[in-house]
């Protein structure tokens, strides 16, 4: 594990001696997150999004195991003891808005890390693991926040329930069979809001057992960087501790703004107003949007309106999932040398104009539908599926790339140490 | 498989999925080129921005004005109280609009609708005064006898109100001093079958511009207010408006408040964080 010139751990303390001898835990953290861990020199703050994303859960679960003491998971209740948590425990209010906002948050920094490791290559080779690895944890956040969104019993939990669990019903013969078996009923009540609050209960501690093994696989080749070149030797490396715990204070103290503004001043403002309305099977609310979060693969959903060889919503069903197990192929789909796409100039605009493309899905999602935004949403569902599917096989085969520094120091004392798009080779093609 | 899989590659059958994704979608596209929106409804139409209520409890400086909480409470109990419950609120949080313990249990005992109870000879259904720890008793048993009362519509508890509906506090305001208008005749000529049911009332602020309940402020001066305030009906709509926001979240003056310690910590632990940074780092070359 990590690179031979790795500080070891050497404890000065007798008790730390004797406890290094007989459960090495402190030498553990040493070499996790410590000195011992020796990372690139250059890395930039889109560095920071990984212990971010792990903030963030840390949240989640302290914010919600606390709620657990006050919810009840209980139809007829459910919604009346979310409100007794917001008026009658005390700083209640506090605990349930930081958790509905820190589910926010949560995904905000994973959507960035996403970006980053697609940005800069970190889902190749010798890194594809880790990447694997990221997307489960992805997929296991998005059953969590979903289950989550349930347990209020508004009318949004309610309603968002019926429409994703009836995804399963478009699946022909058993689908209808497995969307019953799941709920424990034919439409959602009782059984359901009990599972899903048993699951969203332990979905995180498995998604922060995928973390242990995301963070053990990226400790072998060790952190990817701006450039994208593999570290050639000590001087292209510091260690973690103090260099990147410090950085990472920085930036753990900008979330902890953004989150704070949430919280204390627009709690409500990713949310939706019909889930202060308790749930009410007989009655549907005029739009049934799902969070935020999931828009713009609603809108890949929504994107099929024509039944062709398979009825359009199982078309929906299947271009939403492929949309994210895509993912789980992208270090095959991209065989390109080069990681970062600093370096890669015809790639790069096909990477900032997919995430474009999946912000304006993200809108597109929760938007009435009209004829004008459903066109709008097939072109820009036909981009995310060619993106990956067409246009990075191919460009990652015909592009050439731009030269590469020799190795991170070089281009660091260059100047050029890709700590910003706007300092990389790309942006100064003249130097 | 293997065969196919040699053939093409990991790549071939990627561009074979994704240019089958693009055909259906597509197909899709042509489909909804073809197809005309549906036309703007005459609710659509007709209806209207809710204009903003201005409350002093706006904004990340905002308090609530406990005399306007006070007045608001008036035109609630005197007003909205016999249709509308307020099942999630206390007597006891009336604490908080400034009222003594004294006044709390006053108005709980006289409340017009009794605290459901049984009589604890017979057992049988029966009722008495509220005490401060009690809940607002709502004024029909169950949505059956709400119904029978209200020409088939519910009437809905107002605890939530102004967080259950997109951008409440205005909505609320907009929707209780939007009565007595007309609709604009040039949209109606578009809408020959456009009318507003018996047992109706027209209200450019609801949603489908017709709703069931009667216009509830009617006259200025409907409620006499013991601060002296002048009771027109932009006032008490105001005033409950601002009530009925203390209710949806009476901790929200509270919120803010520690918003703003807490943000004051984060930009000291920011500064600092930051300053630790810059003199860890200051002797590590890595970016000019």
């Amino acid at each position: 594990m990590s690179f031979p010139w790795a500080e070891q751990y050497q404890p000065k303390n007798p008790f730390m001696q004797w406890m290094d001898s007989r459960l090495p835990l402190p030498r553990f953290v040493y070499n996790a997150v410590g000195a011992g861990y020796p990372v690139p020199r250059n890395l930039n703050y889109f560095w920071n999004f990984g212990v971010l994303a792990g903030a963030a859960l840390m949240i989640q679960i302290v914010t919600g195991i606390v709620l657990a003491m006050h919810y009840a998971a209980e139809a007829g209740v459910a919604f009346y003891s979310v409100e007794r948590i917001m008026r009658d425990v005390p700083a209640g209010w506090l605990l349930r808005y930081a958790h509905q906002n820190g589910a926010s948050m949560f995904f905000i920094v994973v959507y960035i890390h996403i970006a980053r490791g697609l940005y800069y290559g970190s889902y190749k080779a010798p890194r594809e693991m880790v990447w694997l690895l990221g997307v489960v944890i992805f997929l296991l956040m998005m059953a969590t926040a979903f289950m989550g969104y349930v347990l209020p019993w508004g009318q949004m939990s309610f309603w968002g329930a019926q429409v994703i669990t009836g995804f399963f019903s478009a699946i022909p013969g058993v689908g209808e069979t497995l969307r019953v078996w799941l709920l424990g009923g034919y439409v959602p009540d009782n059984a359901a809001l009990n599972r899903f609050f048993s699951l969203h209960y332990l979905m995180p501690f498995v998604i922060a057992g995928v973390i242990i093994l995301h963070i053990w696989a990226l400790h072998i080749p060790g952190s990817n960087n701006p450039t994208g070149v593999e570290v050639k030797g000590k001087q292209d490396t510091i260690p973690f501790h103090p260099y990147y715990t410090a950085k990472d204070g920085v930036g753990v103290g900008v979330f902890f703004l953004v989150f704070a503004i949430l919280v204390f001043f627009m709690p409500n403002l990713l949310g939706h107003a019909d889930n202060y309305i308790e749930a009410n099977p007989l009655s549907t609310p005029a739009h049934i949007v799902p969070e935020w979060y999931f828009l713009p693969f609603y809108a890949i959903l929504k994107a099929f309106t024509i039944d062709f060889i398979m009825p359009a919503k199982l078309w929906g069903v299947i271009a939403m999932f492929g949309s994210i197990l895509i993912l789980f192929f992208l270090p095959w789909l991209d065989k390109s040398p080069v990681r970062s796409a600093n370096y890669r100039p015809t790639y790069r605009w096909f990477l900032i104009v997919l995430a474009v493309v999946v912000v304006l899905l993200g809108y597109l999602g929760g938007a009435s539908p009209t004829p004008f935004i459903i066109g709008l949403t097939q072109v820009a569902t036909a981009y995310y599926f060619m993106h990956f599917l067409v246009v990075l096989p191919i460009v990652s085969s015909m592009e050439k790339p731009l030269p590469l520094p020799n190795s991170i120091t070089e281009a660091v004392l260059k100047g050029k140490g890709g700590t910003s798009p706007a300092h990389s080779a790309v942006a100064q093609p003249a130097e | 498989m293997r065969g196919i899989l040699n053939f093409l590659g990991v790549k071939g059958i990627a561009v074979l999925i994704g240019l089958g994704f693009t055909f259906v979608l597509f197909i899709s596209f042509i489909d909804t080129l073809g197809s005309e929106g549906e036309a703007k409804s005459a609710e659509y139409a007709l209806h209207k921005e809710a204009r903003a209520a201005h409350l002093p409890s706006d904004g990340p400086l905002g308090r609530f004005d406990n005399a306007q909480l006070q007045r608001g409470f008036q035109v609630y109990k005197e007003v909205c109280a016999a249709c509308h419950s307020l099942k999630y609120v206390a007597f006891r949080d009336l604490a908080a609009l400034g009222y003594n313990e004294a006044e709390v249990r006053a108005i709980a005992q006289q409340w017009a609708i009794e605290t459901p109870t049984i009589n604890p000879e017979t057992g049988e259904a029966a009722t008495r005064p509220s005490v401060a720890a009690d809940r607002f008793p709502k004024p029909f048993a169950n949505e059956v006898a709400a119904r029978a009362a209200n020409n088939n519509a519910v009437p809905p508890d107002l605890s939530l109100i102004t967080k259950a509906r997109v951008n409440g506090e205005a909505y609320l305001y907009s929707l209780l001093t939007g009565y007595g208008q007309q609709p604009d005749p040039a949209i109606v000529a578009n809408y020959p079958e456009f009318t507003t049911p018996e047992g109706l009332y027209y209200n450019p602020y609801f949603p489908t511009v017709n709703l069931a309940m009667a216009p509830p402020i009617t006259a200025d001066g409907q409620v006499t207010y013991a601060d002296g305030t002048a009771a027109t009906v932009d006032q008490m709509s105001k005033d409950v408006t601002a009530f009925l926001t203390w209710t949806a979240e009476p901790k929200m003056q509270a919120r803010k408040q520690a918003g703003l310690a807490v943000i004051g910590f984060l930009l000291i632990f920011i500064g600092l964080t930051w300053g630790a940074y810059k003199s860890i780092w200051r002797d590590i070359k890595y970016q000019q």
